[in-house]
């Protein structure tokens, strides 16, 4: 059993808040995204996790046991952080095997283990190298293998994507992704882009301000959310809130279509167009909407099978599904029930 | 200089870069340079202060040097001196950053008192440890007394040995603050993830200096023992205030001697001599420690 779970957690640094609350659990072998903006909390959570933090309250269990009181070392996870922190004076090698001679496995033992991990990361050519001799990508893989070597019950990832090019990027998370499938070991990914999130994670936890907004699978977060933090922290473009008697209507951008694409059960605006941007080949249509609620500028995202000739300065029928429609309540920001 | 289009001098930039190294550049030749000049000049004359015309005397002088077992007792324990303390201070100055980087309540007083040796002139502090040590009414003894470690009262100025001791712990005491200091610089550059990711991987305390806290810090801790080293073997006013190098020359080193002949005894040329004795040695030194501790930085 290797699940990860915190119960009420709470740490403050002086005045601040930095996780006012957090109770969440991961399933064995999952892979769970903290994601949030910067300062939400979720590098601090980790770190409590991790046992580099001492929470102000609450519990830390691993695979069921409370951890509060052991070391870091003593939890058995390990922990790939945002620089890699690679030993810059060891090489791959000795970096790799560090957690194995600190464990006091025997030399030919741990060279056998580390030889093992940087196969599977495809590594093996680096191993006389010293880290600054690697690219950014390299470097992350050593940083997983070392992580990896000990076979620890539980991963912890700190934004391991946030020091690679663009490119680069794109082909670490399928690898990380398709690692993380091969080894089943459970996974904590703390990120702040929402592409990492959806494209990794099991289920995605979305933290603001120390306190868990949301858990659940990419699909529920996105289709689903549980306030307008939520709703518009995920998806880009965001989703659009009307506010309308005291609640707000939320639509997702790909959903308001043009009128003559609408389905049966719909909910028809106007909306004055007042931009286009043309973006991998989908129209992002920018404009007020008005006949919904109160008129509120929206965007409408319109796939390239959408050809409707579309102007900036003319006002179209719109639609929306009802079906697609969420309602929050205007004051809290929670998920409220159709009107 | 009308117009405030024309150039002014804090325009240009060449010129305004001699005028405010200036001073400095006076201040090193006035104080640095030209004395050094002299003691080289000094070191191949004849010169006393009863008879200062300059003669030239060749290496007269370096051979009676090596002709007097003084001298030669000086040397060693230079040597001896400088081996000892720099270990000392190293470790010790390890010791106390470790203290200084630390987060704990009440560390500004740590900090502070850590730093008070360094402060305080060395005139005054040796005179406070000549008390300390003083062979009737040494605190220290009464300790050691109390706790049933001696009988009867040690010399610590006195004896051979124990001079040794007391001229050593009295530097160590005032060099490791600033090797602290020093190395203090270098523990703080460490990366705080890198030290955190030997936490994760299960380093222990006794690991994490041995196999990353010291090799990241080594090209700072070479540069401190390299100070601590040049400040002891050229050091006289410990041992001058402590011991005056001892009635047998017991605690005697060069920077002393070279002051008790040239200065104390008249014979300029012949102090000049010895305090110059080591400084092929100690340059030498010098680029062989920074030369490593580059290599160092490199990989």
């Amino acid at each position: 059993m290797s699940t990860v779970e915190v119960r009420d957690l709470v740490k403050h640094y002086d005045k601040v808040r930095a996780v006012d609350g957090v109770s969440l659990r991961s399933a064995d072998g999952e892979y769970l995204v903290l994601l949030g903006p910067s300062g939400c909390g979720k590098t601090t959570l980790l770190r409590t996790i991790a046992g580099l933090e001492q929470p102000t309250s609450g519990q830390v269990l691993i695979g069921d046991q409370v951890v509060n009181d052991l070391p870091p070392r003593a939890r058995k996870i390990a922990m790939v952080f945002q620089s890699y922190a690679l030993y810059p004076h060891k090489t791959v090698l000795a970096n790799i095997v560090f957690p194995l001679k600190a464990e006091g496995m025997d030399k030919r033992a741990r060279e056998e283990r580390a030889r093992w991990a940087a196969g599977l990361l495809g590594i093996e050519h680096l191993l006389d190298r010293k880290p600054r001799q690697l690219s950014g990508g390299e470097r992350q893989r050593v940083a997983l293998a070392r992580a990896l070597v000990r076979q620890p019950r539980v991963f912890l990832l700190d934004e391991p994507l946030s020091n690679l090019d663009a490119k680069l990027r794109a082909s670490a998370r399928d690898e990380l992704k398709r690692f993380q499938q091969e080894i089943g070991t459970t996974t904590i990914y703390v990120t702040h882009d929402q592409t990492e999130a959806m494209g990794l994670g099991d289920r995605i936890a979305v933290l603001e301000s120390g306190t868990l907004r949301q858990i659940g699978r990419p699909i529920e977060v996105y289709d689903d959310p549980a306030d307008t933090f939520v709703a518009t922290f995920i998806g880009s473009p965001p989703m659009n809130l009307v506010p309308r008697d005291g609640r707000l209507v939320g639509f997702r951008p790909e959903h308001l279509l043009p009128l003559e694409l609408g389905a049966e059960d719909r909910v028809t605006l106007k909306l004055d167009v007042d931009r286009i941007e043309y973006l991998s080949g989908d129209r992002h249509v920018y404009g007020t909407a008005t006949g919904l609620g109160e008129p509120t500028r929206v965007i409408a995202r319109l796939p390239a099978t959408v050809l409707t000739p579309i102007e900036p300065g003319r006002t179209y029928d719109f639609s929306i599904r009802g079906e697609k429609l969420r309602y929050f309540d205007a004051a809290t920001g929670r998920r409220t029930d159709p009107p | 200089m009308t117009g405030g289009a024309r150039r002014t001098l804090a325009d240009r930039e060449g010129a305004l870069a001699w005028l405010f190294m200036l001073p400095s550049v006076i201040y090193i030749l006035a104080l640095v340079a030209v004395p050094f000049a002299l003691a080289v000049a000094l070191a191949f004359s004849d010169v006393t202060v009863g008879d200062p015309s300059f003669d030239w005397a060749g290496w007269a002088n370096f051979a009676r040097n090596f002709d007097d077992p003084v001298f030669w007792r000086a040397l060693g324990n230079t040597f001896l001196f400088t081996a000892v303390s720099m270990l000392l201070i190293v470790v010790f100055g390890k010791i106390l950053a470790n203290i200084l980087v630390a987060d704990f309540r009440g560390k500004w007083l740590i900090r502070f008192l850590v730093l008070l040796p360094w402060t305080t002139p060395v005139a005054l502090s040796a005179v406070a440890w000549l008390w300390l040590l003083d062979s009737i009414y040494s605190p220290i003894d009464w300790v050691l007394r109390r706790i049933g470690l001696i009988e009867g009262n040690l010399n610590w100025l006195g004896e051979p040995t124990l001079e040794m001791v007391s001229v050593i712990a009295v530097h160590v005491w005032r060099l490791t603050p600033l090797a602290a200091v020093i190395v203090m610089a270098g523990l703080v550059a460490i990366p705080r993830e890198i030290e955190e990711a030997a936490r994760m991987d299960g380093a222990g305390f006794w690991r994490r200096m041995f196999e990353v806290t010291i090799p990241l810090t080594l090209p700072v801790i070479a540069v401190a023992a390299l100070f601590g080293a040049i400040l002891t073997f050229t050091d006289m006013t410990v041992v001058y205030v402590l011991t005056r190098g001892g009635a047998t020359h017991s605690s005697e080193v060069l920077a002393s001697w070279a002051y008790i002949r040239g200065i104390s005894g008249g014979d300029v040329a012949q102090g000049a001599s010895i305090a110059l004795f080591l400084f092929p040695l100690l340059l030498a030194a010098a680029i062989a420690i920074l030369r490593a501790v580059r290599r160092m930085e490199v990989t």
